[in-house]
């Protein structure tokens, strides 16, 4: 990257508040290099025992020992930030990488994301958005150790070279980063820094392994399900079985002749509801409790959710025209086109759960006048605010620790931050003593905030060349955003979480019309990774490869035909994938077919191709190939982990139990028998990923993975079977 | 309320619970080995997998009362275990991880398998570890750690 | 099945109605030995029948499949969480029926238990490769076929019914996760023995067809 790009950086990120975080946190030094007493680091601040960073000012500490402990500013639930965002600061910093140890930071002004503003993980920006970030906070860090060196041995800092923690100067003199730390601590903290030419990082775009890994696989390692605090107690809500439902009356007579069962008490829960709060000296204490509990609800008002009713009026509403999202080109191209030229497709998909490995759990203390809670969080600004506003403080009086969390994607980004509310009443009623609150699998499958149901309908006209020449879309579904503080981020009416990647296909279709409608449903809904491209890649994928299929065309040459010249990451991807694949795909055993997609989710773009026959009455997939553009890959150790995973994830979407029904009301499902995500036998069996090689900004690796192996996937089945698979889950082949 | 003596990773401890108290819970909250993890409750993910007797068991449906003499052996003495280090290094090699959740439990079954079964086939692999959810699916890389560490092992 | 469990126990009927007449008449021709036993063979049939509504319940057949995974519930579903058969009906290695399924009941966490808790072999299935349950003739056949079963003869299988702790898990199958009690097999452990000794007695006769 050249320095003129950089200085451009510098100014964006300026306009994006981030600089002036940093320049307000400079007075308490935005980077505090503790030694001793970290009072030297704070200046004017009072002599705190513990070096720890809170109130938070700081990113990085070089200990005595050497080592040096970043702050990661989001929270590690799989993706990877623990490890990449070190190596970004510690490239810039010429840190020794062996003498590294990440610390997710807690709730702070000065870790909130520098683009969205809060402090959170999402949308795929981890990287993306804390990449500039974290290199100027390794380079600034470096230039002020470089300068104690300089003024220790009265030279120049340009003398002075840096490597593996260690400092050097023109005549021989070497000083490490820890014994430099208190001098270091003195310096100003530059305004500008020098950014390393990409061609000298030493992490940054090599293979490196997680720091994370080790205690993750000797179960040291502590998630917040792991918290145990000095006379802890364990809560669980009996939660109304329809949203919304509040308590008419209640037994407990049972549950509190449990011993070790402390509390029984009603709370406020989600949607205007309210629940049975147990607390107990332990888990199976409280879940027995709770199972004793006789209550009596009140649905007085409260609307009955039926996936079956739901569909008939998604599928009706789906023949008239919604709010528009695009309308390009000639709205009547498409009647001009004859029947026999038309596809008209209904797709269905239905409500999904995130169902995150360790369920959701939060932990709270509160002390009349000040609180500390533990989560693991995609939200820790909401949710500080959210656990303040239940007990009647300022948020700055929560002490929020971001606990390493078991997944999430997208269940821990909850803008009512409805189980820290939960959390917080349970802890405002048990005052002084800490409480962890945890739900069960069965309050998580039933406890809503699903990626929502959706039907779309597309009638696309085929051109005399075999491409669309008009395409009229309309998609049905609950919005995401209407009622939290991102609603003011849709436009006349219009959630983009339902339609990207339709609206803003890349690909060059002249009379393009989209509209959505957004039902109200008492269902709580939410963002299920990758969003609205779980579903609309999914439609765009299948019938382009339909649309492929009928102009008998190759379905890779179809869509580089097809995809405006200025999609590059796509092209890109494309071109990868042929040149990966083209060998195996010519070989295809018997039974076996090839399937094609591509996507760009989050700035990146890729591409997809698996080799699938049918076991057993299910696909199993062979093998996948993957194209990735994402620009710079800064571990593409993780990229290649977050792709080979992350497509067996989006197979969730396959899964012939992979859904969550409604009926009058109540959630079929209950666990993993009947919400049944996808097994190793449901994964491919092999992944080979290829990075587009790029020296570009670097964009989202998260979500990217999940929307294109579906499509995929039944692209290959129809070559199989003839069929199209327009319904989700796939129950039948 | 009842006592029972148990054989966890060799020691014994004695602890008074609910028979009817699952031993995943008695061993995270009672003994405050966190290692051994709660992910649904009903035997269908894994991730609570530990050894008695020998036999890799779902743990959270496993009453304390029904535990026995049996030895129990979890993630927290695998460092130590032969075939269980190897199986550590060999995640560790191929940077199985990602949000690790349900890690101790896949490692707990890889290992049970590891050691019926020195050089599995990608079949054994497939039925043997079919039962362990891991939700960031990283079970391509699952595969191969388990191919590593049979390399290793005589 | 319940037509042809009905079909069955008529003609049984008719047939011992036809019999007592026979000797109620005291006729003394030559017939009457063939006659008895063609009677004896009618009163062992019906209780094969009897026999055949227990052994395709599901907490029978659950475990008597013909693919490589048992099933469980009264739906009959696959097992969750890909639970195989493995090479002798106990699953495999990380993931064996004893991975869950304890010496006993585990009512707690609604866990069912038995000794020794595995399928039971292939050359035992009483299904088809679709889950349907095979015919009484066919299970008939198949169950008194030394061949498939374990070497034993009429009074070894009336033992397997009387004593085997699996057969006698049925009617003591233990609550499920909800807590409510798992549904036991339309007959009393008594009765299942009774007609099972009935049909041994009657020289283990099969219905005809397939």
């Amino acid at each position: 990257m050249s320095s003129a790009t950089t200085k451009a950086r510098d100014q964006q990120l300026d306009r994006r508040n981030f600089l002036r975080v940093t320049a307000s946190a400079a007075g308490g030094l935005l980077v505090s290099l503790y030694l001793g007493s970290p009072s030297a680091a704070q200046e004017g601040g009072p002599p705190n025992p513990q070096p720890k960073n809170y109130p938070p000012d700081a990113f990085v500490n070089i200990r005595p020992d050497g080592h040096v402990v970043i702050q990661v500013n989001r929270l590690e639930f799989g993706q990877g930030v623990h490890t990449a965002l070190p190596m970004i600061l510690a490239d810039e910093l010429d840190a020794d990488w062996s003498q590294v140890v990440a610390e997710l930071a807690p709730a702070g002004e000065v870790y909130k994301d520098p683009v969205f503003g809060i402090q959170m993980v999402g949308g795929s920006g981890s990287i993306a958005h804390s990449f500039q970030q974290y290199r100027e906070l390794g380079a600034k860090t470096r230039a002020m150790l470089v300068a104690a060196a300089a003024k220790r041995w009265n030279v120049a800092p340009e003398q002075c070279r840096t490597q593996e923690s260690v400092v050097r100067g023109p005549g021989g003199q070497s000083a490490k980063y820890a014994e430099l730390a208190t001098e270091a601590a003195r310096q100003p903290v530059p305004a500008n820094v020098r950014l390393k030419n990409p061609a000298d990082f030493r992490l940054v775009g090599k293979n490196m392994r997680r720091l994370d890994s080790r205690p993750k696989c000797d179960g040291s390692l502590k998630f917040g399900l792991d918290l145990d605090l000095p006379g802890m107690k364990v809560a669980m809500v009996a939660h109304p079985p329809v949203f919304g439902a509040k308590v008419k009356g209640f037994d407990d007579k049972a549950a509190r002749e449990l011993e070790g069962v402390r509390e029984v008490f009603e709370i406020p829960v989600t949607r205007g509801g309210t629940g049975v709060a147990i607390v107990a000296d332990k888990f199976w204490t409280a879940k027995r409790a709770r199972d004793l509990l006789k209550i009596e609800w009140d649905f007085n008002g409260v609307e009955r959710a039926d996936t079956t009713r739901l569909r008939e009026q998604y599928t009706q509403l789906a023949r008239t025209a919604g709010l528009k999202s695009i309308a390009r080109g000639d709205a009547k191209a498409l009647d001009a086109v004859a029947a026999s030229n038309r596809i008209v497709a209904e797709y269905e998909f239905p409500y999904l759960p995130h169902a995150p490995m360790e369920p959701l759990n939060t932990t709270v203390r509160f002390d009349g006048d000040r609180a500390e809670a533990w989560a693991g969080s995609q939200f820790q600004t909401f949710d500080q605010m959210a656990i303040a506003e239940v007990l009647g403080l300022k948020p700055d009086r929560v002490t929020f620790h971001t606990e390493m969390a078991g997944g999430g994607f997208g269940r821990r980004a909850v803008t009512d931050s409805h189980v820290q509310r939960e959390a917080a009443q349970i802890a405002k009623r048990m005052r002084g003593t800490p409480v962890k609150l945890i739900w069960s699998r069965e309050d998580d499958i039933r406890g809503g905030y699903y990626r929502p149901m959706h039907v779309h309908r597309v009638e696309v006209g085929i051109g005399a060349d075999g491409m669309p020449a008009a395409w009229r879309h309309v998609i049905v579904g609950q919005s995401l955003l209407v009622g939290t503080p991102f609603a003011m981020m849709m436009k006349d009416g219009v959630d983009n979480s339902s339609v990207e990647g339709v609206s803003d296909t890349h690909y060059n279709i002249a009379n393009f019309n989209v509209s959505v409608h957004h039902p109200n449903v008492n269902v709580p809904v939410l963002w299920w990774r990758s969003v609205g491209h779980t579903h609309s890649a999914y439609v765009m994928e299948t019938l382009i490869d339909e649309l492929a299929a009928r102009a008998k065309m190759d379905p890779i040459a179809y869509r580089r035909k097809l995809l405006k010249p200025e999609a590059k990451k796509l092209h890109a991807a494309l071109s990868l994938l042929e040149a990966k694949s083209a060998a195996w795909r010519r070989k295809l055993p018997k039974g076996h077919a090839a399937g094609i997609s591509c996507h760009e989710s989050f700035g990146t773009g890729v591409a997809c191709a698996v080799d699938v026959s049918i076991e057993n009455k299910r696909p199993k997939i062979h093998r996948v190939t993957v194209a990735v553009d994402c620009g710079l890959a800064v571990n593409p150790l993780t990229v290649e982990s977050q792709f080979q995973a992350g497509v067996a994830f989006g197979l969730s979407q396959l899964m012939a139990k992979g859904a969550i029904t409604f009926k009058d009301g109540l959630v079929e499902q209950r666990n993993f028998d009947g919400y049944v995500p996808p097994y190793m036998p449901d994964a491919p069996v092999a992944v080979d990923v290829h990075i587009v090689p790029s020296a570009e900004a670097p964009s989202g690796c998260g979500e990217p993975p999940v929307p294109v192996i579906s499509p995929a996937v039944v692209n290959a089945l129809s070559r199989l079977t003839g069929k199209r698979y327009r319904s989700l889950p796939l129950v039948a082949l | 309320m009842a006592k029972y003596q148990l054989n966890i990773n060799g020691q014994r401890k004695e602890v008074t619970v609910d028979p009817s108290t699952p031993l995943l819970w008695v061993l995270r909250e009672d003994l405050k080995m966190t290692g051994t993890k709660y992910g649904c409750g009903v035997s269908a993910c894994g991730a609570c997998t530990v050894h008695v007797g020998g036999v890799a068991t779902r743990s959270c449906m496993l009453p304390v009362a029904l535990v026995g003499e049996r030895p129990v052996v979890t993630i927290e003495a695998m460092s130590e275990d032969p075939v269980g280090r190897v199986v550590q290094d060999a995640w560790v090699e191929k940077d199985v991880v990602q949000c690790g959740y349900c890690q101790s439990g896949q490692i707990m079954t890889a290992v049970a398998l590891l050691k019926h079964t020195s050089k599995p086939t990608d079949d054994n692999i497939e039925e043997s570890m079919g039962g362990n959810i891991c939700r960031c699916a990283t079970y391509v890389r699952i595969r191969a750690a388990i191919k590593v560490a049979a390399g290793k092992l005589k | 099945m319940p037509h042809l469990r009905a079909v069955g126990l008529l003609f049984a009927a008719v047939l011992f109605v036809c019999g007592s007449w026979m000797i109620v008449s005291g006729a003394l021709g030559q017939g009457r030995d063939a006659k008895r036993s063609a009677a004896r063979g009618a009163e062992g049939l019906a209780a094969w029948e009897q026999v055949y509504s227990v052994l395709t319940h599901p907490r029978c057949i659950n475990c008597h499949t013909a693919t490589d995974y048992p099933q469980q519930g009264d739906e009959r579903q696959r097992h969750f969480a890909n639970v195989v058969r493995g090479p002798e009906g106990k699953g495999v290695p990380g993931l064996n029926c004893a991975s869950c399924h304890q010496e006993s009941n585990a009512d707690s966490t609604g866990v069912p238990g038995g000794h020794n808790w595995h399928l039971a072999p292939l050359s035992m299935r009483w299904q088809d490769q679709n889950d349907r349950p095979l015919s009484s003739a066919a299970i008939c056949r198949s169950i008194t076929d030394r061949s498939k079963n374990h070497n034993l003869d009429g009074p070894g299988l009336l033992k397997h019914h009387e004593e085997e702790a699996l057969v006698l898990w049925a009617w003591q199958p233990g609550r499920r996760l909800d807590g409510t009690m798992r549904t036991p097999p339309p007959l009393s452990h008594q009765e299942f023995v009774a007609a099972t000794r009935r049909w041994v007695e009657a020289g283990t006769p099969c219905p005809s067809g397939r």
